[in-house]
């Protein structure tokens, strides 16, 4: 007879540290009057973003999809006059699947109304710091982890530059379709392990890579993402913006997306049109940030993988 | 013939790349939160031993490779071949030079080993992790230095040729880990 897995992944330990971890964060936020609001892990709408794919449900006969992020959710309180919130909760995306990755993860998303990215980043590198034991907290620009690594600028560096250093640095299967994947290979081969054991943050982003971040002129004059991630350890931990509020160009880009998407054959699904209403009901100017709750958890306990902090991951869930 | 996508690689599996079956060490799942997910794989060349890495895009496939791993008798060798045989179909196959490298030094006649095939010919024999072998040549041994320091080479039945303590003698058995061409200890009589 085959032997039932029926135990779970994560030992007592892990588990305990993981309720610590939720309490600690809760009480971050509380003492921050930031409100905990809670936003549906199933809707009618699925994710727009080009490189993350929804989970099908169906739900009284007719189509639901579950959430990747409580983002919309979150954004549409904004709109609504509900000020700072956040929410801590499961998210869920298909296919990811790995030493850090499992399908269905636990995401704290938080807002704050009237900061842009570099106030928030000062706040993620708080609440890391206090959770991780760590005061090393270092600010990067893209550009210059860039420069500083690979002796090239990855805003104005030609396409066949970066496809040259690719080929320099990497074995591929395939050719890089354009810039963008050139850069997210060299950002996930080289220049995550490249980041030291403090905590990173990574700042203004290629104008391409936006997502839902503000395009604004850095110093020099190039357009840049006013986005941000966390790293620590060469670990990807969070990815935040100082969020689009002007809902045009969000239909721009939910619509690039969706070409995007049509273009490579990917499933083509409805879209949160009701995000396009809260911005232009006037969506407060705020910033915003996700982070992997569950990533979190392996850096503080010194896990190795996903699995080890996750009671059941999704081949015994 | 069958392929596998990128989610289904895991260790162990046996496909074709550039036209070498390899089998895969290890497979991690890259992605940047809002960026393309990819495959980075390592896998190791299963006629040249030697450990590739590739990345692929998440949902490309590879073809499988015709291998397969069989327990074997070693039967003996001449000038050019070494020859095993399946104990269930009886059937004999010979392995070249190549296919058994420098794993030759560790085999003994009917003692088991792994082979593995390609296509229905050796590629590769793999000994147990740990064999247990008679040293033929070593010099004398040295009594009343049992405890510590001194190793002296040690000529085992195979031609193999380990590091053992100072006191062994000519005769004894010895278990040798087949990884490392460490010795392990004296093997138990019987």
């Amino acid at each position: 007879m085959s032997e039932i897995n029926w135990q779970p992944t994560a030992s007592l330990e892990a588990l305990r540290r993981r309720a610590a971890l939720l309490a600690d964060i809760r009480h971050f936020f509380a003492a921050r009057n930031v409100l905990e609001a809670e936003v549906p892990l199933l809707s009618r709408r699925a994710t727009s973003d080009p490189h993350i794919e929804s989970i099908a449900a169906r739900c009284n006969g007719a189509d639901a999809w579950l959430a990747t992020s409580p983002e919309f959710g979150l954004k549409r309180l904004l709109a609504a006059g509900f000020g700072d919130c956040y929410s801590l909760g499961k998210a869920f995306r298909e296919g990811e699947c790995g030493g850090r990755h499992n399908p269905e993860f636990t995401m704290l998303e938080w807002y704050r109304c009237g900061w842009d990215d570099r106030r928030l980043m000062r706040e993620v590198g708080e609440l890391l710091g206090r959770v991780l034991g760590i005061d090393d907290v270092r600010t990067l620009s893209y550009r210059a982890l860039f420069q500083r690594e690979l002796q090239l600028d990855p805003h104005s560096a030609a396409e066949e530059e970066l496809l040259a250093c690719v080929r320099r640095e990497l074995e591929l299967s395939f050719e890089p379709a354009d810039r963008d994947e050139c850069l997210d290979l060299l950002m996930s081969h080289r220049l995550e392990p490249a980041m030291g054991g403090g905590i990173t943050l990574l700042y203004d982003f290629p104008a391409s890579q936006a997502a839902l971040a503000k395009v604004l002129d850095d110093d020099t004059g190039t357009p840049v993402a006013r986005r941000f991630e966390a790293y620590v350890g060469g670990m990807e931990l969070a990815n935040g913006y100082w969020e689009l509020t002007d809902a045009d160009e969000q239909r721009r880009r939910f619509g690039a997306d969706r070409h995007y998407r049509r273009d490579r054959g990917l499933a083509e699904r409805p879209f949160e049109e009701r995000l396009i209403g809260a911005l232009a009901a006037g969506m407060p100017e705020c910033a915003g940030v996700a982070l992997g709750v569950d990533r979190l958890l392996m850096l503080a306990g010194g896990y190795r993988r996903i699995d080890e902090v996750i009671a059941f991951p999704i081949e015994r869930a | 013939m069958a392929s596998y996508s990128t989610n289904e690689f895991k260790g162990g599996l046996k496909v074709m790349l550039d036209g070498d079956p390899c089998s895969i060490v290890e497979n991690e799942f890259v992605k940047p939160g809002k960026g393309q997910a990819f495959s980075r794989v390592k896998l190791r060349n299963l006629k040249t031993g030697r450990v590739w890495e590739r990345t692929f895009r998440s949902g490309e496939s590879l073809e499988s490779a015709d291998v397969m791993d069989l327990e074997m008798e070693f039967l003996y060798h001449d000038d050019e071949f070494y020859y095993f045989m399946d104990p269930n179909s009886f059937e004999q196959y010979p392995a070249s030079n190549a296919a058994v490298g420098d794993n030759a030094k560790w085999l003994k006649e009917q003692d088991t080993y792994v082979v593995t095939l390609y296509n229905g010919a050796p590629l590769a024999v793999t000994p147990p992790n740990h064999v247990i072998l008679e040293i033929t040549d070593t010099d004398p041994g040295l009594k009343g230095d049992t405890a510590q320091g001194g190793s002296k080479p040690a000529t085992l039945s195979t031609g193999a040729v380990v590091k053992v303590p100072l006191f062994l003698e000519i005769g004894e058995t010895i278990k040798v880990d087949t990884r490392t061409g460490e010795y392990l200890g004296r093997a138990k009589e019987g």
